[in-house]
């Protein structure tokens, strides 16, 4: 009976909708076709959240279909899906994969509002003009492509960008500080012998390769030319020294997920390893002590972005640039900030992020009172100070990228023979 | 077609019987097509279709179809194949004694000793409530029973048995056969006592009666009649430890490695071809396996 009525009462609707459509001109029926479009997006947890895209709904109108995945998964169906999604949300040094494939489309960068105020390190890979380029997939190495269609990336800012950055941030190691009892400033300390049984590792090559070679070039054993391409010398000789000190113990477990280095943090399994931020902070909010460790020889850093499938065209693909224009509008810039990443464009995030939060996530200031994150979790109390400190001292220590190497199937290879080791 | 035609031409009576056979010839196919569909459509089509991507090609981002024997060669040729296969045999080999030896003894517990049916059948049933749960969560609860700080080393530390924490307890082969053990002895014991309670118990006082003890009563008459039992009950947990890999990431913290793990990593990595070619090689070697242990036992008469 009420199926009846509501049927009745839609067409109403529609009627109504289409008179008023003939009456009025463009705009309306643009205000009504907006909402009947769908984007779908997928990418890795880290920035797929559901309050983006209710957020979306509401201030843009159509709908985004956030699909969240592993980061294998993630580069799997970039590669291989090319229909099954609208924007992908990638990191950059998967972008070496993927543009190959032609899934994706360039991007006029003279339809994004904001592109003059996204930071240098997507632009010229300087932060500042006197910082030096870090080494690894720097995201501006594949950040341009020649024009629409263009298949081989650019070194300079062509006007066709290949992702939209997002999203990034600087790894370093995390430590339990009231286990170990004393300065840790180096990434050789992974491996010192004072850990034994108590450090691990990601089990992620190719961001665990990274980790390595930090920790040897900090140990003094290797002088690499760049880390994010090393030569098969060079990998050989790093696997090496880490099957060497597995062999003898050094390490208690290797990790897969967040919620396994956050397990083995806080039971006091491990006090030294690999770790990204975000689990810093869930083994922080478990009262817990636990710090992300600045460390002399830089970060480990990596970065995500907004790509379009090549498939849209028309008005999804001017919904999808109002919604990477909205996406750097500073909304979603100030939630990812309090969750402790860097927007892509700072600036516009303060707008959304209270003084206190800008001071302490942003400026390295001291925290004037309790800061949460934007579900409500106390991150740290007023007086604390961020690891690390300002934007300029974490951003402009990077060392390396995340990368994919010239040689990154034998480095698979070697990598499966250190764990089979 | 032809059945018809027969039939119309032949007078009624005589087509009775004539029609009989043909008609419950194709009964009989009828009554095996659905299974004999959803095995060949969910078993042996994916099966085939894996051998095939094994001799495929991969590079980064694609596979492409060839015949090529690089993926083969590769795993042939690397000494971390035979290390894995090594350890793979070793897990399945040890979890399989032990097992046994559990799976047995329960068994006989529950056959022999157990005098009531209403009894056997409650402990019987008492044996399946771990497994209520998902195999992960008993697995992964444990992790923080064998951890530095976890129970089972704060009780040795509290009796004095132990001055330090053992970090043996976890994340090593011990904790992975342990987890193997314990997810897998059911799978022992269903069988085993399947065939124990078939035993004519005649035979037991026979036995008794002739003057055997009690250790030869179990091994000369309980075993060898037990054998069937004991093979069936092989085959599953030799089958299950070795296509296992979850087991073996969790529980050795990733620091060990199966063929199954090889495999995931593979898929992980977007290299399905040599995947494929590590799986036919896993499938080879457990179906030798499983041949070698029916040659002992003749498993159409258990059914």
């Amino acid at each position: 009976m009420s199926k009846v009525r509501y049927s009745r009462r839609s067409m109403l609707k529609t009627g109504a909708a289409a008179m008023a459509a003939t009456a009025l001109p463009a705009p309306m029926v643009w205000g009504q076709e907006t909402k009947d479009i769908v984007l779908r997006q997928f990418g890795t947890g880290v920035s797929n959240l559901n309050d983006v895209a209710n957020k979306v709904k509401e201030d843009l109108g159509f709908t985004l279909e956030m699909t969240a995945l592993d980061s294998d998964s993630v580069t799997q169906r970039a590669a291989t899906q090319p229909d099954s999604f609208d924007i992908a949300d990638i990191e950059y040094w998967i972008c070496k994969k993927v543009w190959p494939t032609g899934n994706l489309q360039a991007m006029d960068t003279s339809r994004i509002l904001n592109y003059d105020k996204i930071v240098g390190i997507f632009r010229t890979g300087k932060l500042n003009p006197t910082s030096t380029i870090a080494q690894g997939t720097a995201p501006h190495t594949v950040g341009f492509v020649e024009g629409p269609g263009g298949t081989e990336f650019v070194d300079n800012e062509s006007g066709w960008m290949t992702l939209i950055p997002t999203i990034y941030n600087a790894d370093t190691l995390g430590i339990r500080p009231d286990l170990i009892g004393r300065p840790i400033n180096n990434w050789s300390e992974l491996l010192n012998p004072e850990f034994q049984g108590k450090a691990s590792i990601l089990d992620i090559s190719s961001i665990g390769i990274m980790d390595m070679a930090m920790v040897c070039e900090s140990m003094g054993e290797i002088t690499y030319a760049d880390k994010g391409n090393m030569t098969r010398d060079e990998i050989d000789r790093t696997i090496a020294i880490f099957t060497e000190a597995k062999r003898n113990g050094q390490f208690r477990a290797f990790w897969k997920t967040f919620d396994e280095s956050v397990n083995l943090m806080a039971s006091g399994e491990v006090v030294i390893q690999s770790m990204w931020s975000p689990a810093i902070t869930a083994v922080k909010s478990r009262g817990i002590p636990c710090v992300y460790q600045p460390l002399e020889e830089g970060y480990r850093s990596w970065g995500g972005g907004l790509g379009l499938s090549s498939n849209l065209s028309g008005m999804e693909l001017d919904a999808a640039y109002d919604y990477i224009n909205w996406y750097l509008a500073g909304w979603v810039g100030g939630y990812l900030m309090r969750q402790g990443y860097y927007s892509a464009v700072p600036e516009t995030s303060k707008a959304f992020m209270t003084e206190n939060e800008w001071g302490y996530w942003f400026e390295g200031k001291p925290a004037t009172d309790v800061i949460t994150s934007p579900t409500g979790d106390v991150l740290a109390q007023a007086g604390e100070t961020r690891d690390g400190g300002s934007f300029e001292e974490r951003m402009g220590a990077v060392a390396c990228w995340n990368a994919v190497m010239d040689e990154n199937q034998y480095m698979v290879r070697k990598w499966n023979e250190f764990i089979a080791a | 077609m032809t059945d018809q035609t027969l039939t119309a031409a032949e007078p009624a009576p005589a087509a009775a019987p004539r029609r009989r056979a043909p008609g419950r010839h194709l009964a009989g196919w009828l009554l095996a097509l659905p299974l004999a569909t959803v095995l060949g459509l969910f078993l042996v089509l994916p099966i085939i279709m894996i051998v095939i991507v094994s001799f495929w090609g991969a590079t980064e981002f694609s596979i492409y179809p060839a015949f090529e024997f690089d993926n083969y060669a590769f795993l042939i040729g690397s000494d971390v194949t035979y290390r894995v296969f090594g350890n793979t045999i070793k897990y399945a080999l040890i979890t399989w004694a032990f097992t046994l030896l559990i799976g047995f003894t329960v068994a006989y517990f529950l056959a022999f000793h157990v005098r009531s049916l209403t009894w056997q059948i409650a402990l019987f049933l008492l044996c399946t409530i771990p497994f209520w749960t998902s195999n992960i969560i008993r697995m992964i609860s444990w992790i923080p029973f064998l951890g530095r700080e976890g129970l089972a080393n704060s009780a040795l530390l509290s009796w004095g048995v132990i001055d330090r924490p053992l970090d043996w307890l976890l994340f090593s082969d011990f904790s992975v056969i342990l987890a193997f053990v314990h997810l897998y002895t059911l799978f022992m014991v269903v069988p085993i006592f399947n065939t124990m309670m078939r035993i004519d118990r005649s035979l037991i006082e026979a036995a008794v009666d002739a003057g055997a003890t009690g250790w030869q009563v179990v091994w000369h008459v309980i075993v060898p009649l037990t054998k069937p039992g004991i093979m069936i009950g092989t085959i599953f947990v030799v089958t299950l430890v070795m296509g296992d890999f979850i087991t073996v990431r969790f529980m050795s913290g990733s620091q060990a490695a199966n063929v199954g793990r090889l495999i995931s990593n593979d898929i992980a990595l977007l290299q399905y071809p040599s995947a494929s070619a590590t799986a036919v090689i896993l499938l080879v070697t457990v179906l030798m396996v499983i041949g070698i242990l029916l040659r002992f036992v003749d498993i159409r008469k258990e059914l």
